[in-house]
């Protein structure tokens, strides 16, 4: 399982988006995120966005307010994460113009959506901007 | 009509999601309440009949569930519910629920399989999403097996949409259902040739997590992943298809030399960062052995180190640092760029680069290494230091100290790291001046002179990170204090007003120390005075003096050199070697005349004092232990009480016979005398007993004393004891009392006996001795010092040793030397001392490393569809896909009644395994043909089976769902596994 969870948060620490491919508890999620956030958010910008934590790898990227995370395998390509963090924002971009965190809070289900049509079970399966939205705009449609 | 309004009410005034979450932004203080009133909603809400109502309250909770942490299992039946519904934005909420909260304990998953099966075969090509999504995060074995039938058909359909979360799916459905790798794995193959890249993408990276646990079962597919490297031109799926080489290569050679060409010029042509990286990994990984490769490897992995981008540079550190094992040269090649990273500001960067230096460690480099680390750790904060200072100390001692010649140094430094004022490896430290001191003989004068510099700072005593450090020093120089310049300074240390600081585990060692220390000083005067009476008994004819000190004064330095060379005769090892020394020194005070006012006087770096015992300064001594000993007695710890009360009667025997005997010398009789110093002698042969590390193996080579029976049962103790309270679970450890030695050996309790008896390798029970002592430490002795025997010495109770211990401890010397001697080894320019090793490794870690279960079940399913091997493992035997077989039983006979299924499938199951192994093994290329011939007639057929038989048996199988599961283990064994002949 190359990806095994994406978390959005805040400057303020705050989760504003978790998507797990692995169960975990509510205990373990909670303490998780907190030592990951804590881990993350006070690093800089010019420190790498590379974390080790646990048996995980995080990559992470700032983009204004919002830290995206994401936890892989020791195994995952970083780089390859980071340009998947990127297009995530993108897509993102592409669809709600401009993305703030607030058009993810309010619109959690369809940041689901998306993150469902890019990742399968850990695995990125759809890399096409075009084709991660078109069955969205077809439900917003309906 | 009631329920009806209230349901309307309650959709009209729900609160959606969006108000809930808008309500959550207001609150700035009282979230909680806040919460807890929603939840309190929700519990309500979800119970509506309405399906709007019900849906919207689940929203709620998941998103609740999501991102604060709120248990939402309570609404699993609800959660169902919802995924039932036939709209499908409220089914979207169902799922998404289901699949954030449902585990394999979740009760209510054995009702939604149905639901799953209709979602998956339905023909909205969403609602299969759906469920796919789903199926992939929450899929227990159960589910896996009753619908891989569904997603066998699913593998081959012509939306791409639905067909690549399909392939998604199928990695869960393979970790739990290993059997459906029979049913679904050539479908997976196929996909490998699809030439939509969505596809494409989905399928390497499924066979890239397969290949990562179990690389040698994909083999066979090498030609498929070969194409792809060659003609994709999608970043990320050559990427994957790298991983994949990453790991096949190793096990085939021939495999490698045709990769590793492609793999460059993938490497020469990318523009891609991430791709670039990825080629390098690989290389430096699977393909160091090709010299070329190598080296273009490590020209760009130098790009990526003088990158401004510290991502980088932290990769290139990392790729530097996964080549140093098998090309050095690469990591000396950037040496200057590595060193300078240990200052960069990002602390992962200074690890990784930290990582590097150690690497470069040989026995050559290590003093200057070690220098620039220590100058760094001063500079850097403390977290880093530590760092430092953790990875010297465990780079050092690898191996048992392979890459340390110079053992002075060695201990120096460790003395120095200690200053270190962030030095936290205390427990690190202690445990290496302990065992060097053990191990390597040579350096134990060192070693007491560093432990004695850490002992006698009174600034050390204030910071408790280092007490671990002080109690080893303690021990080192009460363990070797004839290597001491100056005993009496080292017990003026021990007492230092300050030591009170400590906790009272050191305070303990510290006291058992000083008992050491005493005993050491009270034998060599009792010794010297002894060749002084025997060499010269005019004394006692002459009764010149009353006290010791007159009387020796007037002696002649001749005298002197007689006692101090008649020392070693009768006295300690260590004794000899300062003799000669010891003897002109003492010479040149007597000509002085001022010994008396020298005696004791610490601050005095005098090297005369280290031996001259004079009676006052013995007395002083005896004071000053006295004098320090007095709080420990109202300890309420019982080690400090107990030692302290030894060291304090011993001292009351000895005091009052040393007083008189000595001073009234010429009245006294010499029995009298002779008691005092035949327990002091006692005392010091005892003490002077050499130490070494134990072998783990100890235990084996003590014969079992007659008479004694280790294997017999236990069982009827519980009636005996039947009336003391026996805590249940560890009634075990109270017969494993560990003897103050090798306690790890002797404290077996009675079932870890009985369990070494069935399972014969005795490293299985030390593994698990030790387990035990580390969960149960609390019913062991301290360990530092339970590590104590020799490891060459006899067995415990042979008769030889008994006469070693009452013998003089020259022998005891012989012996140790001889047992050294033998394993010693010859070394080039400076001789390294000899290091005590065990034969077996000091550390036994057996972590008996199982493969998971699952994986050899899936690894066994996955070679035999692919090469038609027998492997098949007792267990996927006995696992029958019970869909799968029945789904057989449509294909070829569809009315057939059960009993008589049996026997067919009976007859059926053996034929795979016949055909297999021809067609299979045929080499890879014409696989791929031979299979493109076959496919397109069965899977038609197939999907029109299921289809049918997909409609027969939905409502049979839910009815007797329940039923069926507690039958299981029964199944199981009755019936034989089937497997779809679909790959011939």
């Amino acid at each position: 399982m190359g990806i095994r969870f994406i978390l959005m948060v805040n400057k303020q620490g705050q989760t504003r988006l978790a998507q797990y491919y692995e169960y975990l508890t509510i205990e373990e999620r909670r303490a998780l995120e907190g030592e990951i956030v804590r881990k993350c958010l006070a690093r800089n910008e010019q420190q790498c966005s590379f974390v080790e934590h646990r048996n995980y790898k995080i990559v992470y990227r700032r983009y204004a307010s919002l830290f995206f995370l994401v936890g892989v395998d020791n195994e995952e390509n970083e780089l390859a994460i980071l340009e998947f963090i990127h297009l995530l924002v993108e897509t993102m971009d592409r669809h709600f113009g401009n993305v703030c965190e607030l058009d993810i809070m309010f619109h959690l289900e369809k940041a689901h959506f998306m993150l469902e049509e890019m990742v399968m079970n850990g695995c990125i399966v759809e890399t096409s901007k075009s084709n991660i939205l078109a069955p969205i705009q077809l439900m917003d449609k309906a | 009509m009631a329920g009806g309004t209230s349901s309307i009410m309650e959709t009209l005034f729900q609160r959606t999601l969006d108000d809930m979450i808008k309500g959550l932004r207001l609150q700035l203080i009282g979230e909680s309440a806040f919460v807890s009133k929603a939840l309190d909603e929700i519990r309500r809400e979800v119970k509506s009949t309405d399906p709007s109502t019900k849906s919207t309250a689940l929203h709620k909770l998941s998103y609740l569930a999501s991102l604060h942490f709120h248990d939402m299992s309570w609404a699993a039946f609800h959660v169902v519910e919802v995924m039932s519904s036939s709209r499908f934005s409220y089914k979207r909420i169902g799922y998404h629920a289901a699949s954030l909260s449902f585990n394999d304990d979740t009760p209510v998953l054995l009702l939604i399989t149905n639901q799953l099966r209709k979602d998956l075969g339905s023909t909205n090509e969403f609602e299969v999403s759906l469920a796919l999504e789903c199926l992939s995060r929450i899929a227990t074995a159960d589910l896996a097996r009753d619908l891989t039938p569904e997603i066998f058909t699913l593998l081959s359909t012509t939306k791409l949409f639905v067909r690549k979360k399909a392939i998604g799916v199928v990695l869960r459905l393979f970790a739990k259902y290993p059997d459906a790798v029979r049913v679904c794995f050539k479908r997976l193959v196929e996909n490998l040739d699809s030439s939509d890249p969505q596809i494409l993408s989905a399928v390497v990276s499924v066979f890239c997590e397969l290949a990562s646990r179990d690389p040698g079962s994909y083999l066979p597919l090498a030609p498929e992943f070969y194409r792809i490297l060659v003609d994709s031109k999608n970043n990320w799926v050559l990427i994957k298809v790298l991983k994949i080489f990453a790991k096949l290569a190793p096990l085939e050679p021939r495999l490698a030399k045709r990769v590793v060409e492609p793999i460059c010029d993938h490497l020469r042509r990318t523009g891609a960062k991430s791709l670039m990286f990825e080629c390098v990994r690989t290389v430096v990984s699977s393909f160091s052995e090709y010299e070329s490769a190598a080296k273009l490897a490590v020209v760009k992995i130098r790009e990526l180190l003088v990158d401004d981008d510290p991502n980088l540079k932290y990769l290139g550190l990392q790729a530097l640092s996964i080549v140093a094992p098998k090309h050095l040269w690469a990591v000396l090649e950037n040496k200057e760029f590595v060193i300078k990273s240990l200052s960069d500001g990002d602390p992962n960067i200074k690890t990784e680069s930290l990582r590097l230096v150690m690497a470069m460690v040989s026995e050559t480099n290590v003093v200057e290494i070690a220098r620039v680390l220590v100058n760094y750790s001063l500079k850097s904060d403390p977290e880093f230091c530590n760092e430092i200072l953790g990875s010297i100390l465990s780079t050092c001692s690898r191996n048992v100290y392979e890459i340390i010649i110079d053992f002075d140094w060695y201990v120096s430094l460790i003395g120095e790291m200690s200053r270190i004022p962030h030095c936290q490896k205390g427990d690190e430290i202690e445990n290496q001046l302990i065992d060097i001191g053990m191990r390597v003989q040579d350096v134990r004068p060192k070693l007491v002179r560093v432990a004695r510099d850490l002992l006698i700072d009174p600034a050390l005593l204030g910071n408790p990170f280092l007490h671990k450090i002080l109690s080893a020093a303690a021990w080192v120089s009460g363990e070797y204090v004839e290597f001491s310049r100056n005993p009496f300074e080292l017990m003026q240390a021990i007492f230092q007003p300050r030591t009170s600081l400590l906790p009272l585990s050191v305070m303990a060692v510290y006291i058992h120390s000083a008992f050491k220390v005493l005993i050491f000083c009270l034998h060599c005067y009792i010794l010297q005075r002894e060749s002084i009476t025997s060499s010269c008994p005019e004394n006692l004819v002459l009764g010149v003096s009353e006290s010791v000190l007159k009387r020796e004064m007037p002696e002649d330095s001749g005298l002197i050199r007689t006692t101090c060379e008649a020392l070693p005769v009768q006295g300690d090892k260590g004794f000899n070697r300062r003799a000669s020394n010891q003897s002109s020194e003492v010479f040149s005070v007597e000509n002085g005349g001022d010994r008396t006012i020298n005696h004791g006087q610490t601050s005095t770096p005098n090297f005369s004092e280290k031996s001259s015992f004079t009676y006052e300064s013995i007395v002083k001594l005896i004071n000053l232990v006295e004098l320090a000993m007095g709080p420990c007695m109202g300890s309420h710890d019982v080690e400090v009480l107990e030692r302290a009360r030894n060291l304090l009667c011993f001292i009351e025997v000895i005091k009052g016979e040393i007083t008189e005997c000595l001073e009234h010398k010429e009245k006294k009789k010499e029995s009298e005398e002779m008691k005092a110093s035949e327990i002091i002698k006692l005392m010091s042969d005892a003490f002077s007993e050499e130490l070494g590390p134990v072998s783990l193996s100890a235990q084996k080579r003590v014969p079992i004393p007659e008479g004694l029976e280790l294997k017999e049962s236990l069982d009827d103790l519980g009636t005996i004891c039947a009336d003391i309270q026996v805590p249940p679970s560890n009634d075990s450890n109270l017969f494993s009392l560990g003897s103050p030695y090798n306690g790890e050996e002797v404290g077996v309790s009675a079932s870890e006996l009985e369990s070494k008896e069935e399972s014969e390798p005795s490293n299985e029970a030390t593994a698990l001795l030790t387990d035990h002592r580390k969960r149960h430490g609390l019913y062991y002795l301290p360990s530092e010092k339970n590590e104590i025997v020799p490891n060459d010495y006899p067995p415990a109770n042979d008769p030889k040793l008994r006469d070693n211990l009452n013998n003089d401890t020259e022998d005891l010397v012989k012996l140790t030397e001889q047992s050294l001697v033998t394993n010693k080894k010859p070394n080039h320019a400076k001789p390294r001392p000899v290091v005590v090793k065990l034969d077996e490794r000091d550390v036994v870690t057996i972590t008996a490393k199982r493969p998971e279960p699952n994986d050899n079940l899936l690894s066994g399913a996955v070679r035999e569809v692919l090469l038609g091997s027998d492997t098949r493992t007792t267990t996927s035997q006995h696992n029958p896909p019970d869909k799968a077989s029945s789904k057989r039983k449509g294909k070829e006979k569809l009315n057939v009644d059960p009993s008589s299924k049996l026997k067919e499938d009976l007859g059926d199951s053996e034929k795979p395994d016949h055909e297999n192994p021809s067609s299979r093994r045929s080499k890879h290329r014409t696989h791929g043909k031979e299979r493109r011939q076959k496919s397109p007639s069965k899977p038609a057929e197939e999907r029109e089976n299921n289809g049918q038989k997909g409609k027969q048996k939905s409502s049979h199988r839910a009815r007797h769902k329940a039923q069926e599961r507690a039958d299981a283990p029964l199944n199981a064994v009755s019936q034989t596994p089937v497997i779809p002949d679909f790959l011939l």
